[in-house]
């Protein structure tokens, strides 16, 4: 009996008039966990009840506290009828779970009615008293974390990364069981809410467990999707990345929670052995002269399918990064060979790596310093699949609606079925994980899985970034030893070692023009780079980023089953190549070099393909300078079309010149060509080196004001192209004052003030259904998203300047005309004055970081060498001296500077860097001044706008922010509480009454943000930080009077406190050491 | 290509600070918002503005309910709000029109009055909907203060939230619809209706049951709408003052103590001296008729009547009026044979403080 839970059920408030006569409500609570119902006392005639109850109390086994959500049913009496439910209120124990989380869950929550929404709240007490359980067998993994943020969370440190865990969990929708037609459309709202309550819960638990078996203690970047795939059942799938994290001991941290499952945690003995040895294994094969070549293209590779049981119609997609290859279809499959092979010479123990961890992916976007070495490109892999029935025996019995057929056996069903999903996604990673090799590279990491599904058609996508990781992080040494000492021999060039490229030049996986890197000139870049994950810290970029989105559309005729599959197999590549085309034109346009954060959605509806790409383009200053765009006709002798074309190119040079000028694009001039083989000298650092292959003859015969040989050449020969020359020119810039991106970071902007607006916008067009073609609905959709974006600018106006981060765009198809996007983002406010200065100090602190970084390389060795020295945080006490002695009589900003010590601090292991730190404490003293010289400002305007807004006194309920960033603006994350993974139904029958479909839902949003606000209130936080709305599935029957949606988000619930308000405490040595912690995770993150 | 949905939902709700949609439908404020000029400075398409409208106008209309309730404003967990943006919501709301008000003020806020919001919307150029949000705002405000005893000021501010103007301007308005107080008689139509809140607030302040309950030495008054019903006790003493017109040798007493002290320091000291027992006879009658309902409520028609107008066209300065009122209540003070000094001051207090305020033109 490992665990007791107890509830009280204090009172509720506002709640709905049950009786007509009276104007009151008789109300009473059940509360009810797993099989076991308590009921408090009717509190009769009244609108705000106090019941004050007993503590209810559920014994019961952990495996269930993770699984079993607890739920919460206000009724109100009705002595001669049945009692009429007023609403519920689930609520996910899991934060009590874990030690350092929540403690406590105490608050109103909205009761919530599926049918009419949130009416009323009720004041719940929850606890839970965790037994120690000394089964070694247990199916529980309380004391696990998870997070939804895709970096290291803010106030831990990583002390492994262990990599990947998936699972997933397979069930009956219960929207498609025979009882569906009996019941209310309430009652089969709640058996699902209820269901994927459980079945998050379920699949929590059972990812939990694998990170327990990895040694790990916490998720990072936990995403968890719901595929509703009708009547072939209901998925829940989950992945992310197992760490073993440590908190950091700030000194501003909470005392942890007492709870028992901490002990649990402890028992693991993963915090002595950060560095296991196996990193000395292995012959150093030097690595070092291999710069190889990268370029754009891209291959599709038709698999063959390992699958054996359903259709595999699978046109994978290995995506490079880069300009428009031509195929390399039967290339790449001799190049995955070699590369293998290469692969295997590296390293000492070839296989070691796939042995031991099948997939080398992370989900994570943003990492610690130097765990990224190189990045190779973009790897995506799609299947479309068949939601074959006929794998679910089970099924036959709804489709002939009989009841006999619910007789079977429901575990065999469950057992069996998941299966298939794993195998399918297996198949995709494998795909994923191959093309990875091809790229030279040993990992993924920016990993995301998605689905599309319409009908019975079912699209998988995954997608990844390439790369090569330090090993320092890995928790075996699981890439080959030699890396690290590449590193020592090299002392890697700072803020670009993560753009030259991992592969061999003389194997290039697709065409690509290299070029020597243009920060360090000692190893080849490739001349565009795209990734998936957030711009790395270090990195040194050019200008502003913004944001770039390629949109596409096919038609496709309708189709059943096979015809249909096939149909969308033989699209999906032309679909990939146009976005891939449309994203290097835009890049172009805006004479940027990189994308960051790409993610590439495919959506199937009946009748259509939607594509659509969004990324954050930034100047890497180690890449290239892009080409322009050449336009080319196909018929030069006519003379008014030449006239034509030429007007065209002037205007895309002129947007061209444009862009840059707006997003301060200003790269160093480059006076000179040198042509030989690159010496690094760092004095010469603005000079360009260019690599042999790339000089002479080509150069002259183009376009020389663009500098570069690789100049795009879109040919004009027929309607298409002109359309697509067009649609490149319409993109209109956001209004000034306006920067958006879809990456964490807007690169650029980094003295954010503390205003924050998280918002979610939802348009649904409907299509003339009369003559569609892909021009005219290439047209529609690109207006759709264009004017979208507008009226976002518009309505945020008041916040300018500002920057729109972390948009994420979703398409649906929800029925055969119907366009759906939804746009979630948040607006943060920065402050301009100061823009131009801090672009340089970005650079400059960037540089620095990344030679701090380097230095932190170099004693490696050291490490390994203290292997047994437990690897900790600085001992506060040794912080307290250092502080202490920098502040003896010092101004602030230089107080500031020495503290901040504590902030990398943590990322060294051991005595050895006392001394360097001393060492470093000059240079580094000088930068970071101008730093907190520089965040001084918005802070004392946030100070004032306290001032000028008193907060109001009568109000109880607390401000709760919400952002899909890992971080807020101004404010340092001192704990967090647990995760967020909700998901409702709405469904009315009175559609027009509530204001229409745009009503509806926006009454609905407006809900689920409230109790997103109310479940972090109750767990006493005021924050959710990486917040994202993974699902909102929203259909309608006008004709009928009615709609239904779904809504599944989730995100980690945090305390945070406002820099401000902790530089008001007296300056302590703890908080004065805290503080500047932050700061600098806030103005590099 | 048609939009079918389009929203935005912001964690912080966008509250609009024009406050359009307080009245009046969605395309009139997309007219005004378009003369505002707000396309040309934002370089916003019509498109846009109609869509951003309709958004503020969706809040609005989930944030209504709320609206009619305030505190609940402030306790709901669906919608976040900045606390400046809550008060600046309910200011809008329970904002009101000078003309729409003047058109109400003083009728039972009835069913019967709701009538003819059809007339006055016209009349008035005020959209039917705002005038109808305005009424029901005086109605709901009325119906929540008129059972509860203390301050009435005060248990608008505590229930409604409002401003401590706007709770004043309120407590008028519910005082007036309570007794009923004539003012749209054609001679009244000069009055604007802050002479009548300033009127009402003195009234308040010195004529009802709460007035004398605020005293230390009436702790236990059990009477209800202490602020919002006249003094009945009050108003049937006033009787007494009639002695000061009846009694022959006491006016004319009167007269000669006013008339000496102003003498000299008046421009229209004939004037006044020629009228002063009509001015008295005017004042006391007004005084003694208020035992009647009907004449309550005719109160600011004979005040207008019987001295606002004679020394109107006389052309009293205002100064003058205001000798005249300091100079003819104090002298009663004088006068031995009156016993009701406190009841003299009580009315004549209140009554000087109105009719300085309603002198004009």
């Amino acid at each position: 009996m490992p665990g007791k839970l107890k509830v009280k059920i204090v009172a509720g408030r506002h709640l709905p008039v049950m009786d007509r006569a009276s104007d009151l409500t008789d109300a009473f609570v059940e509360v009810k966990f797993g099989n076991t119902t308590f009921k408090t006392d009717v509190y009769l005639k009244s609108l705000n009840p106090q019941w004050n109850s007993e503590w209810f109390k559920f014994e019961v086994d952990d495996e269930d506290l993770q699984d079993e959500p607890l739920q919460i049913t206000v009724l109100d009496h009705d002595t001669y009828s049945a009692n009429d439910a007023i609403g519920k209120v689930y609520i996910d124990i899991d934060p009590l779970l874990y030690s350092e989380a929540a403690t406590v869950i105490s608050g109103w929550f909205p009761i919530y009615d599926t049918i009419h929404g949130i009416r009323g709240e009720i004041n719940v007490v929850v606890k839970v008293d965790l037994f120690n359980d000394l089964n070694r067998f247990r199916q529980s993994s309380c004391g696990v974390k998870f997070f939804c943020t895709t970096s290291i969370p803010k106030c831990y440190r990583a002390v492994i990364i262990h990599g990947f865990v998936e699972e997933l969990v397979v069930n009956e929708d219960p929207e498609y069981q025979w009882i569906d037609r009996i019941r209310t459309p309430r009652a089969s709202n709640e058996a699902r809410q209820r269901l994927i309550s459980l079945m998050s819960g379920e699949l929590q638990r059972k990812i939990g467990l694998k990170v327990l078996e990895m040694r790990g203690n916490a998720v990072v970047g936990y995403l968890q999707c719901f595929d509703l795939e009708g009547e072939s059942g209901l998925v829940v799938r989950a992945i992310g990345t197992a760490c073993t994290l440590d908190k950091l001991s700030s000194p501003a941290a909470f005392l942890p929670a007492c709870n028992s499952p901490s002990k649990d945690m402890k028992e693991i003995p993963f915090n002595e052995d950060p560095n296991p040895n196996t990193h000395s294994s292995g012959p150093s094969t030097p690595l070092k002269n291999q710069t190889y070549s990268f370029s754009p293209s891209k291959s599709y590779s038709r698999q063959s399918s390992s699958s054996d049981t359903d259709l595999s119609l699978t046109p994978k997609t290995g995506m490079g990064s880069g300009s428009a290859g031509k195929e390399g279809g039967p290339f790449k499959a001799l190049l995955r060979q070699q590369t293998q092979s290469a692969l295997e010479q590296r390293g000492g123990s070839p296989h070691r790596f796939c042995r031991r961890r099948e997939f080398p992916f992370f989900t994570l976007t943003a990492f610690p310093p130097g765990f990224l070495v190189h990045v190779g490109g973009v790897v995506s892999a799609r299947s479309v699949k068949l939601l074959d029935r006929i794998h679910n025996p089970a099924f036959v019995g709804i489709m002939g609606n009989t009841r006999s057929y619910k007789l079977l056996d429901w575990n065999s069903f469950n057992s069996d079925e998941p299966e298939t999903r794993d195998a399918w996604w297996a198949e995709i990673r494998q795909e994923i994980k191959s093309h990875a090799k091809a790229l030279g590279c040993h990992a993924v990491v920016g990993y995301s899985e998605s689905t599309s599904i319409c009908e019975e058609v079912c699209i998988l996508s995954a997608s990844g970034t390439a790369a090569v990781l330090n090993p320092r992080f890995l928790q075996d040494g699981t890439v080959e030893g030699c890396l690290e000492q590449r590193w020592l021999e090299e002392n890697l060039p700072i803020g670009c070692g993560f753009c030259h490229i991992p592969y061999d030049e003389l194997n290039m996986p697709f065409p690509a023009h290299l070029t020597y890197c243009y920060n360090c000139r000692k190893q080849k870049v490739p001349d565009v780079l795209f990734t998936t994950i957030d711009l790395p810290t270090d990195a040194a970029v050019i200008g502003k980023g913004c944001l770039i989105q390629a949109r596409l559309c096919r038609l496709k005729k309708k189709a059943q089953a096979e015809a249909n599959a096939t149909a969308i197999s033989n699209l999906l590549p032309f679909m990939e190549y146009e976005v891939h085309t449309q994203l290097m034109n835009k890049l172009k346009l805006k004479g940027m070099n990189a994308l960051f954060g790409l993610r590439i959605q495919i959506t199937v509806g009946e009748n259509m393909l939607m594509g659509l790409a969004s990324a954050t383009g930034v100047y890497l200053a180690a890449l290239p300078t892009p080409g322009g765009i050449q336009i080319a006709g196909k018929t030069p002798n006519d003379g008014s079309y030449e006239q034509h074309i030429s007007h065209m190119q002037k205007k895309i040079n002129d947007t061209i010149a444009k862009n840059k000028e707006l997003y301060e694009i200003n790269p160093p001039e480059i006076s000179e060509e040198i042509i030989g083989s690159p010496i690094p000298e760092p004095r010469q650092r603005s000079r360009l080196l260019r690599s042999q292959s790339e000089s002479s003859d080509e150069v002259t015969e183009l376009d020389l004001s663009h500098g570069k040989k690789d100049a795009f050449v879109l040919e004009i020969d027929d309607t298409d192209a002109m359309e697509d020359v067009h649609s490149l020119l319409t993109d209109v810039p956001p209004p000034s004052g306006f920067y958006s991106c879809n990456t964490e970071i807007m690169p650029g902007i980094n003295n954010w003030t503390s205003e924050i607006q998280m918002f979610t916008s939802v348009r649904v067009i409907r299509l003339s259904s009369l003559n569609l073609t892909n021009q005219a609905l290439n047209k529609n959709f690109n207006d759709l998203c264009e004017n979208l974006l507008k009226s976002l600018y518009f309505k945020l106006r008041s916040m300018i300047p500002c920057c729109l981060c972390h948009v994420n765009f979703t398409v649906s198809l929800p029925e055969d005309e119907l366009i759906q996007v939804t746009v979630t983002a948040v607006a943060i406010t920065f402050d301009k004055n100061q823009a131009l200065q801090t672009t340089k100090t970005h650079v400059e602190k960037s540089l620095q970081r990344a030679s701090t970084d380097n230095e932190e390389l170099l004693q490696f060795p050291l490490e390994l060498c203290s292997d047994s020295l437990p690897s900790h945080p600085f001992p506060p006490a040794k912080e307290h001296l250092e502080s202490a002695s920098a502040n003896s009589g010092i101004p602030a900003a230089q107080r500031a500077t020495s503290v901040d010590y504590s902030s990398f601090a943590d990322r060294c292991s051991s005595w050895i860097e006392l001394i360097k730190l001393k060492a470093q404490t000059i240079r580094r003293g000088s930068i970071k001044t101008t730093v907190t010289v520089e965040k001084a400002s918005p802070m004392g305007e946030g100070n004032f706008r306290n001032r000028s807004a008193p907060p109001c006194a009568n109000s109880t309920v607390g401000v709760v922010k919400m952002t899909p960033l890992s971080f807020i603006p101004g404010a340092k994350i001192t704990k967090y509480l647990g995760i967020i993974n909700m998901f409702f139904i709405r469904e009315t029958t009175s559609l027009r009454e509530e204001g229409g479909v745009s009503g509806f839902l926006h009454a609905f949003i407006a809900e689920v943000f409230a109790m997103v606000r109310a479940h972090v209130a109750a767990l006493g936080g005021n924050a959710v930080v990486s917040y994202i709305m993974k699902q909102c599935v929203f259909m309608e029957n006008p004709n009928k009077n009615q709609a239904q949606c779904l809504i599944n988000v989730s995100g980690d619930a945090v305390v945070f406190v406002r820099e401000s308000d902790l530089e008001v405490v007296p300056t302590q040595q703890p908080t004065a050491n805290c503080q500047p912690l932050c700061t600098e995770g806030e103005v590099t993150t | 290509m048609t939009s079918e949905l389009d929203i935005f939902v912001g964690n912080t709700t966008l509250i609009d600070e024009d406050g359009l949609w307080v009245g009046g439908t969605v395309s009139d404020a997309v007219a005004l918002r378009v003369r505002s000029g707000i396309l040309e400075q934002t370089g916003a398409t019509a498109a846009v503005l109609q869509s951003d409208t309709m958004d503020h106008y969706r809040t609005f209309h989930m944030l209504e309910r709320l609206l009619h309730a305030p505190p609940k404003l402030l306790h709901q967990l669906i919608f976040q709000i900045p606390p400046s943006r809550q008060a600046l919501l309910i200011e809008r709301y329970y904002a009101f029109d000078e003309a729409f008000v003047r058109e109400v003020l003083g009728k039972k806020l009835s069913k019967g009055t709701k009538k003819d919001l059809d007339d006055i919307s016209p009349k008035t150029g005020i959209t039917l909907k705002s005038c109808r949000r305005q009424f029901d705002n005086f109605k709901r405000v009325f119906k929540v203060v008129e059972e509860m005893r203390g301050s009435l000021v005060d248990n608008i501010q505590q229930h409604f939230l409002l401003s401590d103007r706007l709770a004043r301007d309120y407590a008028a308005i519910v005082f007036f619809a309570n007794n009923r107080f004539e003012t749209g008689k054609k001679k009244l139509q000069y009055l604007s209706f802050g002479d009548f809140a300033f009127c009402a607030e003195l009234m308040i302040q010195n004529w009802t049951l709460g007035a004398v309950g605020e005293a230390p030495t009436d702790p236990d008054s059990q009477m209800d709408d202490m602020d919002m019903d006249l003094d009945k006790e009050f108003l049937q003493d006033l009787k007494e003052l009639k002695v000061l017109v009846a009694d022959k040798d006491l006016l004319d007493l009167h007269k000669s103590l006013v008339c000496t002290a102003l003498r000299g320091k008046l421009g229209v000291f004939s004037e006044m001296e020629a009228n002063f027992k009509n001015l008295s006879r005017g004042l006391v009658n007004v005084a003694a008729k208020l035992t009647h309902n009907k004449d309550v409520r005719d109160l600011f028609v004979d005040l207008v009547e019987k001295f606002v107008e004679p020394c109107r066209s006389d052309h009293w300065p205002l100064n003058d009026v205001r000798l005249f009122l300091n100079q003819y209540s104090a002298s009663v003070h004088s006068l031995d044979g009156f016993r009701h000094q406190a009841l003299w001051d009580r009315y004549m207090g209140t009554l000087r403080g109105c009719l300085l305020r309603l002198y004009h033109d």
